[in-house]
Formats: C-alpha cells, sequence, structure tokens
C-alpha cells in the first residue's frame, strides 16, 4: 500500500506537534506542515500548561517533553492584587514557556523525524490540496475552516472586554491578578512567567473604559506608556514589550464538527477558549495527541481515527469553553464586585469558572481555605462558612442551610397536612437553620390546589403553632412564602402531574389578564382594582396570621407564574393600564403594593423576604435585568432576602436544570441590588454550598443532597 | 433496587412467540418488570401488542415501555391500547415515552419530527383525560397508567415533572445515568411535586461467550444512526456476570428505582442466564 500523504496547514503549536506526532505513529506516512510565516517568526510571549497536561506531553512524546521541561518555567501560587491587598493560593502547578521556544522545539523534533515544514508558503486553494488528510491547524482565522463553512458551521462569538498581550522583563513567581482603578475605570491584568526573564502581561478592561481612557485612538506607543504608567508599582520599574500587540475583543470559536471527509480541524481553528482559564495552546496541543491516538488505534482507516478524535476531544473542549466562558464573564463584569472585600473578591475570582470549588481549593491550600474561614467567621476557630450564623434584623439563623421539605400533599381547607408537619420537623432535626415551606395561600381562591396549605382562616394559626414549635424546638426558624396561585389555582394535587384543573367543584380564578394557563386550564377573570384591593387585604391578613403562628420569616411568593408573578410577565400581563403593559415599572406595581402591605402588617424586629422571578425561560418573558429591577424596588421597601425561581411562567418553557442553575441569579441580585440571597436549585454538596456563600452569590443555600 | 428484563421484540429474526417464552421465564425469575423498545423503521415487534401478550402469560411482573416513541402514534389509539394493557394486567402497566431519537422512526411513520416536543407534551396531558373519561378500557388503577418520560434535554425533564409519575433514561454508564438523576430530582421539586420521582434505567446484556458476538452485532447495528458512537455503545454491552453485578451496583449507588436489562440476543436462555447472575447478588 502507498504511504499517506498528510498536508497540515499552518506552523503553529498545534500543527507542528500533530505532524510529528502523526508521523511517529505512522513513519512511512508523508507528513508536511505548510506555514505562511518565515521560521521562527512568533506573535505572543508566553504559554501556560497545567501539571495534568505535562504528563500527556510525557506519554505522546518523551524527547519532546524533555525538551519542554529543559526549559520550561514551574510555579504553584496565584497571585491577586487587589485594592493594595496580595492574596496568595498556592497548590496550583503551571508551567509556563516562550511561544518561540515551544516553536523551536517542536520543529527541530518535527525535521528530526522526517517531517518537511515549508515556511512562507501560501495557500490559496485548501480544497484543491492533493493529500490523502488536510490538518487544518491554522488559527482562528482558519482557511480550511472557511473552505468547508457550510459543513463545520463555526459559530463566532466577540466577547466585551477589550485586551492586549504584552511582555514585560518584571519576572513573575506566580499566576498573577492586578486589579487598578483609576479615573477611566477598572483595569485588569493577567500575568504569568515564561522563562527566566520575562513574563506575559495581558491588559483587560471594558470597552467604555479602554474609550475614556483614549486607548482607542492610541497608537502602539502610547498604549504601551499609559498601561506602564497604570501599572507602574506593578512593575517596580520595568517595561511593558509590545509584539505587534493590539487592542482586540476575544473571538470564541465554535464548530458544530471538526471533520469532513479527509479534512480535520485542530486548536483555534476548531475551537477557542478565553485566555484567563488557560492557554489556547494547550488545548490545541491536547487535540494533536488525540488525533495521533485515532491514528494509532485505527491505522489507515482515516473516517475511524478522526471520528475517535472528535469523539474523544469535542466534550472535553466543549466542557472547557464553558468553564472559559464563565471565566470571560466573570472579568466582563468585575466592576460589579468591586464593593466586596478583599477576601471575598480573591475567593469569588478563584472559583468563578465553577472548575474549582471550596473543596478543591482546600485540596490544594488548605491554609488559604483557613484564612477564608477565619475571615468569614470573623473569628480565629472558624467553621466552613456554611457553618456561620446569619443575622436577618432580630432573627438568628444558626448556619446557611435552608431545607425544604417534599412531602405528600394531604392537607385540606388550607390547613397543614401530616406529612408537611413530618418533614418540618425532619428538616429541623437535620440540622438545617432554616425550614422553608411551599407555597401557603392568602385565601381560599389562591390556594394551588385543594390540599395546598393556607393562612387565611382564624383556626389555621393555631394549626402551623405547632409546627412552628416543633421546629424551634430543635434549633430551626421557618420560612413561609406567602402566595396566590392566581391562574395556576383549582388544580388537583400534584401526584399525577401539574396544572390539571379539577374535575369537579372548581373555584374562580383571578389574574392580571384573562389569559388561561394551559389549554385546558380554566380562564382566569381580569383583576378589577376592588379585586387587587381585597388580594393586597388578604396578604396583609395572613401575614398578621403567620404572625400569630409564630413564623421567623415571611416570603412574598412572586414567581413561577403565580399570581404576582403573572403580573410581573410581560407574556402575561397584557393589561393596558397602570399595573401593565410595556413597562417594568407599571407591572410591578401591583406586587410592590402587595410587598409593602405585608411588611405594615409584619414587625419591623422580623425578617421580611421574597421569591423573585429571576427569568421566565421563555422568549419575549422576564429576565434577569428585570428580577434586578424587581430586587431593587423590594430593597427599597425594607426586603431583607430574596430567593431567585425560574421558569413555569408559560407551560412549554425551556428550562435549564444544570448544576446551581439559579447561582448567577442570586449572584447578580446580590452584588447588584444589594439584598442577601438564598439560592436553591440543584446545590448538591456542601463544597459548592461553601463555594457560593463564601464567593458572595448567596447567603443562604437549599441544599439538596442526592 | 427492583431488576427488570426486557423481551426481545426489537431483535431482528426473534419470532413473535418468543416473547411469550421470555416472558414466563421472566415471571419465574427475580425480576420485577419485562420491557420493550420501540422501533418503526427497524425489524421489531410492535411493543404494545408484544406488552399485551406478555401480560397474558405474566401475573406478577410489571409491563414498561422503554420507551415507546409517542409522537409516532396517534394519542386516542395508544391511550386505549394502554388501557386495555392495564385493566387485563391489573394494574402493571408503566408506559414510558419519549420523543425518540431516529429520524427514520419519523419518515417511516410519515410523521414530520418538526414539533414533536410539543406533540408528546399534549399526548401527555390528553392520556390522562382519556384514562379518567374513557370512552374505552377502564385501566385498572385510578389516574391510569403509570407514565414514564424519557430523554436527557431539559426540555425532556421539565416535561417529565410537569405530566409523569417518573423519569426513565435511555441508558449509559452509572455516571451518566446519576447526572440524569440529579437533573430529574431537580425538575420534579422546583415543579413542586410531593417527594422524589421513581426513576428507571436500563443496559444492554448478553452473557455467556456464545452470545458475544451476536450480542456487540446487535447493538452496532441497532445504534447505527450515532455514527462512530455505536461502537462505543457496543463496548458498553454487559457480558459477564461481574460487569452485570458493577452495572446494578453503579445504578443502585445513582439512586435508580429499577433496573430494565434489555436484551442483545433472543435466546431464551439468556433470562436464566441473567436469573442467576441477579439472584446470587
Amino acid at each position: 500500500m502507498k504511504p499517506i500523504r498528510v498536508v497540515v496547514l499552518g506552523g503553529g503549536p498545534a500543527g507542528l506537534y500533530a505532524s510529528l506526532l502523526l508521523k511517529r505513529v505512522s513513519p512511512k506516512a508523508d507528513v508536511t506542515v505548510l506555514e505562511r510565516n518565515p521560521a521562527g517568526a512568533t506573535y505572543g510571549w508566553g504559554v501556560v500548561f497545567s501539571d495534568r497536561t505535562l504528563t500527556e506531553f510525557r506519554e505522546a512524546d518523551q524527547p519532546t517533553y524533555e525538551a519542554i521541561t529543559d526549559r520550561f518555567v514551574l510555579w504553584d501560587a496565584i497571585d491577586i492584587h487587589y485594592r493594595d491587598e496580595l492574596i496568595r493560593s498556592g497548590g496550583h502547578v503551571f508551567a509556563g514557556i516562550a511561544r518561540v521556544a515551544l516553536l523551536g522545539i517542536l520543529a527541530r523534533r518535527a525535521e528530526e523525524l522526517g517531517v518537511e515544514l515549508r515556511f512562507e508558503t501560501e495557500v490559496e486553494d485548501v480544497a484543491g490540496l492533493d493529500a490523502d488528510l488536510v490538518v487544518g491547524a491554522d488559527g482562528v482565522n482558519s482557511l480550511v475552516r472557511g473552505a468547508h463553512e457550510d459543513v463545520f458551521r463555526p459559530r463566532l462569538t466577540s466577547g466585551r472586554s477589550r485586551y492586549v498581550w504584552y511582555g514585560t522583563d518584571r519576572v513573575l513567581d506566580s499566576f498573577t491578578f492586578i486589579f487598578r482603578e483609576n479615573d477611566h475605570g477598572l483595569f485588569q491584568v493577567h500575568a504569568y512567567p515564561f522563562d527566566g526573564t520575562r513574563s506575559t502581561w495581558v491588559v483587560e478592561c471594558d470597552e467604555e473604559t479602554w474609550r475614556r481612557a483614549g486607548l482607542d485612538a492610541a497608537g502602539e506607543e502610547e498604549s504601551i506608556a499609559y498601561c506602564e504608567k497604570l501599572f507602574a508599582d506593578d512593575l517596580r520599574g520595568h517595561s511593558l514589550f509590545s509584539n505587534r500587540s493590539q487592542w482586540i475583543n476575544f473571538v470564541t470559536v465554535r464548530s458544530r464538527t471538526w471533520r469532513h471527509g479527509n479534512v480535520v480541524l485542530l486548536g483555534d481553528a476548531a475551537h477557542t477558549a478565553h485566555f484567563s482559564i488557560g492557554s489556547g495552546t494547550k488545548l490545541a496541543m491536547e487535540d494533536a495527541i488525540s488525533l495521533a491516538r485515532g491514528f494509532e488505534r485505527h491505522g489507515d482507516d482515516l473516517p475511524a481515527a478522526l471520528a475517535d478524535y472528535e469523539l474523544e476531544r469535542k466534550p472535553v473542549v466543549e466542557r472547557f469553553q464553558e468553564a472559559a466562558d464563565e471565566s470571560r464573564s466573570w472579568f466582563e463584569r468585575t466592576r460589579r464586585y468591586v464593593h466586596l472585600e478583599p477576601m471575598r473578591f480573591a475567593f469569588y475570582l478563584f472559583t468563578r469558572s465553577g472548575r474549582i470549588d471550596y473543596d478543591n481549593l482546600r485540596l490544594r491550600d488548605p491554609a488559604y481555605v483557613d484564612r477564608v474561614d477565619r475571615w468569614f467567621a470573623g473569628r480565629d476557630v472558624a467553621p466552613p462558612p456554611i457553618h456561620t450564623p446569619l443575622r436577618l434584623r432580630d432573627l438568628v439563623l444558626r448556619n446557611r442551610v435552608a431545607a425544604r421539605p417534599g412531602g405528600e400533599e394531604d392537607g385540606g381547607n388550607g390547613f397543614p397536612g401530616p406529612s408537611l408537619e413530618d418533614g418540618v420537623s425532619r428538616a429541623a432535626d437535620g440540622g438545617a437553620a432554616l425550614v422553608l415551606t411551599g407555597p401557603v395561600a392568602v385565601s381560599a381562591e389562591g390556594r394551588i390546589t385543594p390540599a395546598s396549605p393556607g393562612l387565611y382562616r382564624a383556626e389555621h394559626p393555631a394549626a402551623w403553632r405547632d409546627i412552628v414549635e416543633r421546629a424551634h424546638a430543635s434549633g430551626a426558624a421557618v420560612a413561609v412564602p406567602l402566595g396566590h396561585a392566581g391562574r395556576r389555582g383549582s388544580t388537583r394535587p400534584r401526584g399525577h402531574g401539574i396544572d390539571r384543573p379539577l374535575p369537579r367543584d372548581n373555584w374562580p380564578l383571578v389574574g392580571p389578564s384573562a389569559l388561561p394557563y394551559t389549554e385546558r386550564s380554566q380562564p382566569p377573570r381580569k383583576m378589577e382594582r376592588r379585586d387587587m384591593d381585597a388580594v393586597v387585604r388578604d396578604f396583609a391578613e395572613a401575614a398578621g396570621r403567620a404572625l400569630d403562628a409564630g413564623v421567623d420569616l415571611l416570603l412574598v411568593h412572586m414567581a413561577h407564574g403565580y399570581l404576582l408573578a403573572s403580573f410581573l410577565s410581560p407574556l402575561t400581563n397584557l393589561r393596558l393600564d397602570r399595573y401593565g403593559g410595556r413597562l417594568l415599572e407599571n407591572r410591578m406595581r401591583f406586587p410592590l403594593e402587595v410587598f409593602e402591605a405585608v411588611r405594615a402588617a409584619w414587625p419591623d424586629t422580623r425578617p421580611l423576604g421574597a421569591v423573585v422571578q429571576a427569568s421566565d425561560w421563555a422568549p419575549g418573558g422576564l429576565e434577569l435585568d428585570d428580577a434586578v429591577a424587581v430586587a431593587r424596588a423590594l430593597a427599597e421597601r425594607g426586603c431583607d432576602l430574596v430567593m431567585p425561581l425560574a421558569g413555569q411562567a408559560v407551560p412549554g418553557d425551556r428550562p435549564r436544570f444544570g448544576r446551581a442553575y439559579l447561582a448567577p441569579a442570586a449572584d447578580r441580585l446580590r452584588n447588584e441590588a444589594g439584598v442577601p440571597t438564598l439560592c436553591g436549585g440543584a446545590i448538591a454538596t456542601t463544597g459548592l454550598a461553601n463555594t457560593l456563600v463564601a464567593g458572595a452569590r448567596a447567603d443562604l443555600c437549599v441544599l439538596d443532597p442526592d | 433496587m427492583r431488576v427488570g428484563v426486557g423481551l426481545p421484540n426489537g431483535i431482528p429474526g426473534t419470532e413473535a412467540t418468543a416473547l411469550l417464552e421470555w416472558a414466563r421465564r421472566a415471571e419465574r425469575g427475580p425480576f420485577t418488570s419485562v420491557g420493550v423498545v420501540d422501533r418503526i423503521a427497524y425489524d421489531c415487534h410492535e411493543p404494545m401488542a408484544a406488552l399485551s401478550a406478555a401480560a397474558a402469560v405474566t401475573e406478577r411482573v410489571s409491563l414498561v415501555t422503554m420507551v415507546v416513541i409517542g409522537p409516532l402514534r396517534n394519542t386516542a389509539v395508544l391511550a386505549k391500547e394502554a388501557a386495555f394493557i392495564d385493566a387485563l394486567s391489573g394494574g402493571r402497566l408503566v408506559l414510558g415515552l419519549s420523543v425518540g431519537a431516529r429520524e427514520a422512526d419519523y419518515e417511516a411513520a410519515g410523521v414530520a419530527p418538526r414539533e414533536r416536543g410539543r406533540t408528546l407534551d399534549r399526548q401527555l396531558a390528553e392520556l390522562r383525560d382519556r384514562w379518567e373519561e374513557g370512552p374505552g378500557s377502564r385501566p385498572a388503577r385510578d389516574g391510569g397508567p403509570v407514565l414514564l418520560v424519557g430523554g436527557t434535554s431539559d426540555r425532556a425533564f421539565g416535561r417529565m415533572a410537569r405530566y409523569a409519575d417518573g423519569y426513565v433514561h435511555g441508558g449509559g454508564p452509572p455516571r451518566a445515568f446519576a447526572r440524569a438523576a440529579e437533573r430529574a430530582r431537580t425538575a420534579w421539586a422546583d415543579a413542586g411535586r410531593p417527594g422524589r420521582p421513581p426513576l428507571w434505567g436500563q443496559s444492554y446484556f448478553a452473557l455467556g461467550d456464545d452470545a458475544l458476538d451476536a450480542g456487540r452485532a446487535y447493538m452496532r447495528d441497532y445504534y447505527a444512526f450515532t455514527g462512530p458512537f455505536a461502537e462505543r455503545i457496543a463496548e458498553g454491552l454487559l457480558t459477564t456476570p461481574q460487569q452485570v453485578a458493577a452495572q446494578l451496583r453503579g445504578y443502585a449507588e445513582a439512586g435508580c428505582d429499577e433496573l430494565v436489562l434489555l436484551p442483545a440476543v433472543s435466546d431464551p436462555e439468556q433470562v436464566d442466564r441473567l436469573a442467576d447472575v441477579v439472584s446470587g447478588l
């Protein structure tokens, strides 16, 4: 059989490494690398690898591994410089190497193995290349990808920040983040060493800051001068160097597939991931290893080898891209967190991407996490953050964990059933500081099902008092969300599904507009002003009964498509009066009236919160920006805690049930509206709960252990 | 964790009468259910008819579809079939439904796949109404047969929590099941459903050296539509008692309530081999 002919487009790390590994696996193959630039030309400064990537290098090709490890610098700390404080965490092993040195190593090894390297070779017609295998390792603007755009279907998204890639002769001994504010705005540096004499120094800021600083109009030297002045203290007299460095936006590339016939994409040509979480070079070289492994497994069966490569790498890279996106977006919104104290700010930075949590950090650097604990608790002998008390007005919660008992629905006539009673005591005995019930109806018409518990009859508080007292006896407080089902009322108990209308004995429904919830639901009556007055009164009276019952924390339920949420959502509130319409200000008028009435009826010593709709998960529906505005308005009216929920505004929405899926909402409500948050939603481990609490995303978590 | 066994209704070349023998042997074994799969564009015995037959030769085991592709069927007809099997079996039907994964089945059934999610939503709501109100056979239980919904998209989990009695997973290693289980529980709690959703899993088996090649070949063929992934799925086939034991343990730890082991070869001897393994654990 005739030896296979491989053409690699692009002589960067991905292309060179792939060429030499393919040649190693198939020594008879004819492997050629075509590179547009001259040998030794490079942009950028250093690249970073984790210790795990280095291990993979060793397994893939020992000589390159040795050559790389001869030249690299190794460090294990991340330093955060923020408000003139330095916060350091160890145990993060990284290796850095100059990009030009890496390219030299790879090129020499490729030639040694018999790969033909052709520099200064421009390829005009990618589709016309004569080869059994074409490897597109030609970077973010890949010609190879462009030649088959209909198949690869690349999606390019641009980051909001501006950044520039400088070098410096300031020698660093850690991965270093620096935050500096001046009159123009907030700037951040991502810097790391890459050889014994120099470091990479990436400067990033938001678009407005960049323009205010005049950097949009500045030349290369003016930009450098600006940054050298801004970071003079950090550079300690050293200089910044440009390498045709331009201020750009980071472009994330995603491709539907990475292979097409005999063409395969590698590295930046297939995918990019934001620099704040690691280098694209790392991903590219791991791609090369995987591609060569595919060939090792399948010999000359090209389609099988390429399929294997994509199957192995794509899920890994996509997970990495998700984390990189989280990280990119964190750095784009840093301004929102500058009110945080340095310990908290730094902890959130470490845990921003979701790849490292409180427990991982403790493994890497126990002393650092001990410092976080001590800082959080404000004492020398400190438990993990979720075990510290929280004070809301006169209520002191023993820890940061809330439990939500979910028993059978066995109540009736608004009385709590035995399984609710059981669930509350069990949660209280289990150690949660706060036991949170499901929605509790403010009127008979406000019930979801005939089994819904309520606080609307004179006899109800006594029934609740037993439950509350049992929880208190175990040291837990009880939180009750007061709600009105609105157009989701008069349905069957939820054993066989939700929103199924009662077969008989229905009660009339009310809503902001006369829109039924599902095709089968009873249409609600559009509320008139007198109906609103009645509902406001019901909420206030229910608050009085909750007080009689001894409830510690009251919440007003404004989520999941129930009455108040249906006023907030533009999908369900079609009113043209001052309680509806296009403006959120109008749509939230009635829910706020209700909140004010409850606040007035509820003692100043006791905390009052709200369950807030963070997103309708439906096109045209309520979004997180709206929720922030609602939370701000609530905060002005004495709201002490918000709990985000999402979806169920309309059936057939597009939910997202990933791990801690409500945490981004809790984060924004807390840090933008300035209200403490209670965050639930797939928080299964104490590690995750500690991460959210210490990282200023939540003040309380609902823990749902597996 | 309860363990069920599949009937070979989706294995090409299986005689219709072989399903009865499988069902009888399953009933005698340590199994709590018999399961069937559903394909239109494949050599596959019709699953509802197959369960009807299985109902007639068993008294104890649950009869479960893993899964029936809902949108390919007329809802009124499906409701009647299901109600009849439930009535006939004394309330043993567990109807697992999903949108399926193969476009070819939609083509073969002459159904446009575009609106399949919404179609399944409507079906789920309608099935309950029809079971309660008729006309047709009266299901043995109030509320009708147990309804499960499958799928791994967030919308599928949302649909499960809104309409169904539990979740049915499409197979894979225990960690894949564990991820799905977490989402199912999350969606369930988010919808305000009481308790926890019952979780059903499935895995393929072919025990004994004589069954290995045929079993793997079947897996490759049945999952050919997944392209290169079929080979991975074939590698996941449980072929030794140890693999079955490890899978059972992994699924139990991930919170599975009932794992149905589906056959990859149709020899009824397989039921007894599996029974020996499961009884011995």
